[in-house]
């Protein structure tokens, strides 16, 4: 698989990673050089094993108790924002 | 592979274009919220409204290093509700992120279930009001979470944003394309409503968002088998925008169609003003989730023992309660139909019924009372007039106390004080005359002063109705309509 300048400048945009024009075809350079060395992996004969999608094994999904337990701290959770107001998180208008 | 396409459409539910006759075609997915106190992976209360942001642990606000649990409840509800839809529950299923950005989105992406949902293949059938029952079955339920509100009216130039419904637990819903019309869609809807809230798996409430759901409309001539390009529409929240968004989407698709144009795959809105829908996003946005297994869970294993336990535990559902009504009560299959839908309305209905006449407990609920609210615009929950309230009007009318009659009235007047309707009676003194003596006393004086009618009636047999009529006016519409009827005949031997 390669991955050449679109897919680049698709990728980015949907990542919203703004992506100089200039770093297009080094990024495609150094992505297809990263995707060759992530293939190597297809020399392994996986037929008949299933996917994994956790490190952890035997383990189960841990679940917690349907109870209230955290919550109305309305400050610490705006304490980041760039912008609060009247308790809401405020941002650049994103509809027209 | 499931055959997708299970049926045409009936002769009647064609839609004519100006060249040929058009088959709808509708399938939905419905989110539905489960009853939770708490949201799907974090602490937070799962409660409707709030202060802004009030309902908001860390885990939703996505802070670095916060950690997603799931809430047990909730996995336990979505199997609850497999159960209810007589769909396969997956041993094994597992949670996905779904990449997009939007404010309301702290994450950066939705966990969901895309390639592992916890319930696979169910059915469900649905009887559209007047029509033979369809089969509609469904794809897949899977557990995700909500997304926070974006509010755009509080200022000109910037969107507000609240969490609170960042996280909660939502149910989606998915159907195959198997609606042929508007009315079987709503019909399917509210069928699927009445079972959540029969398994209190969701409580239904369509005007906080409980329930919602994306409607996805094609259209195709009648006759050919190809699908056409599909709709989707967002997030109608009531069966009346649907059945409305539903029609005025298919007459614009067979319009492009007929006049040389093609379908544009797209994301619309319903706009209920207008009665339209309208672009909401376009190809070019199409979005591209890409979707991976989410790291910070693991799968989620189901216990044999505990889906058991869950199925022991399912209520009765709408359709085995429908059969009961009919046999226990004597119920039409329509007023079965009507009092078995709603799990509030058949749980008023069995309180009114129990230890009386069925059909007549059935018949002022779902006419007097259902009559009442509708005017006034009133849920059953809110009905002034409660359950037990109508079962004692009922048996004032067995034990005589009052005639069917005055029974209305009283019922008008439970409906605007609230009162018990024994009250009602003894203080606007509405009790039913049974005492022949008065009776007899006011049926002498009417004819005494109407000479001519008593020859009327005699010789022509309809004029007695007239007399009946009188004499409850004369005694207040109180009379017992048996005792002067009978006294009547004998009085004018008729």
């Amino acid at each position: 698989m390669s991955i050449d300048e679109n897919t680049v400048r698709k990728v980015a945009r949907l990542a919203r990673l703004a992506l100089p024009e200039e770093r297009v075809a080094p990024m495609a350079a150094e992505l297809n050089g990263i995707m060759a060395w992530i293939e190597q992996l297809n020399e392994v004969d996986v037929e008949g094993v299933e996917p994994m999608t956790s490190a952890v094994e035997g383990a189960g999904l841990a679940m917690r108790e349907d109870v209230v337990t955290d919550g109305n701290d309305p400050e610490r959770v705006l304490a980041n924002a760039p912008k609060a107001e009247d308790g809401f998180f405020v941002v650049p208008k994103v509809v027209e | 592979m499931t055959e997708l396409d299970v049926r045409s459409a009936r002769a009647d539910q064609l839609v004519a274009g100006q060249k040929s006759q058009w088959e709808i075609i509708v399938g939905l997915e419905v989110h539905a919220q489960v009853t939770s106190q708490a949201k799907l992976f974090s602490g937070a209360s799962a409660a409707y409204g709030g202060a802004p942001n009030a309902h908001v642990s860390l885990v939703d606000a996505a802070m670095p290093g916060m950690l997603p649990v799931i809430n047990k409840y909730c996995v336990e509800q979505a199997i609850r509700t497999g159960l209810g839809l007589n769909a396969e529950i997956q041993r094994v299923s597992r949670f996905d992120r779904k990449n997009y950005f939007y404010p309301d989105l702290p994450q950066g992406y939705q966990i969901s279930q895309y390639k592992s949902p916890i319930v696979g293949e169910g059915e469900v059938e649905v009887e559209p009001d007047g029509e033979d029952a369809i089969i509609v079955r469904i794809e897949r339920l899977h557990l995700e979470q909500d997304a926070g509100k974006s509010i755009h009216d509080l200022s000109p130039n910037e969107t507000f944003v609240d969490l609170n419904r960042a996280g909660v637990a939502l149910m989606e819903i998915v159907s195959r394309p198997d609606m042929r019309s508007a009315k079987e869609a709503a019909a399917y809807f509210n069928k699927l409503r009445g079972i959540l809230r029969a398994l209190g798996t969701c409580d239904g409430n369509m005007e906080e968002g409980s329930m919602r759901a994306d409607v996805n409309v094609s259209v195709r001539r009648a006759g050919t088998r190809e699908w056409g390009t599909r709709c989707e529409i967002k997030n109608v929240n009531s069966t009346r925008f649907m059945m409305q968004a539903i029609e005025y989407e298919a007459r614009r698709q067979i319009e492009i169609l007929e006049s040389g144009g093609a379908i544009d795959q797209e994301t619309r809105l319903f706009d209920p003003d207008k009665g339209e829908t309208r672009t909401m996003r376009s190809k070019e946005d199409a979005h591209d989730y890409r979707y991976f297994p989410d790291p910070d869970l693991l799968p989620l294993v189901l216990d044999e023992a505990w889906i058991e336990q869950i199925r022991a535990s399912l209520p009765e559902l709408p359709d085995a309660k429908k059969k009961r009504f009919v046999r226990e009560y004597g119920l039409s299959a329509y007023d079965a139909g009507v009092l078995s839908g709603d799990s509030d309305a058949a749980t008023y209905f069995e309180t009114v019924a129990k230890g009386r006449d069925g059909k007549a407990a059935a018949n002022w609920v779902s006419q007097e009372l259902f009559g009442a609210l509708n005017k006034k615009g009133l849920e059953l929950s809110a009905s002034p007039v409660k359950a037990e309230a109508l079962g004692a009007l009922l048996d004032l009318i067995k034990d005589g106390t009052i005639n069917g009659k005055i029974a209305k009235d009283v019922f008008a007047k439970m409906m605007e004080t609230g009162d018990a309707p024994g009250v009602i009676v003894e203080r606007e003194g509405l009790r039913q005359v049974t005492d022949t003596g008065a009776i007899e006393r006011a049926i002498d004086a009417l004819i005494a002063a109407n000479p001519d009618k008593v020859d009327d009636v005699k010789k022509n047999p309809k004029a007695f109705g007239w007399w009946v009529g009188q004499a409850m006016k004369a005694t207040g519409g109180k009379a017992n309509p048996a005792v002067v009827n009978e006294i009547l005949k004998k009085k004018l031997g008729v």
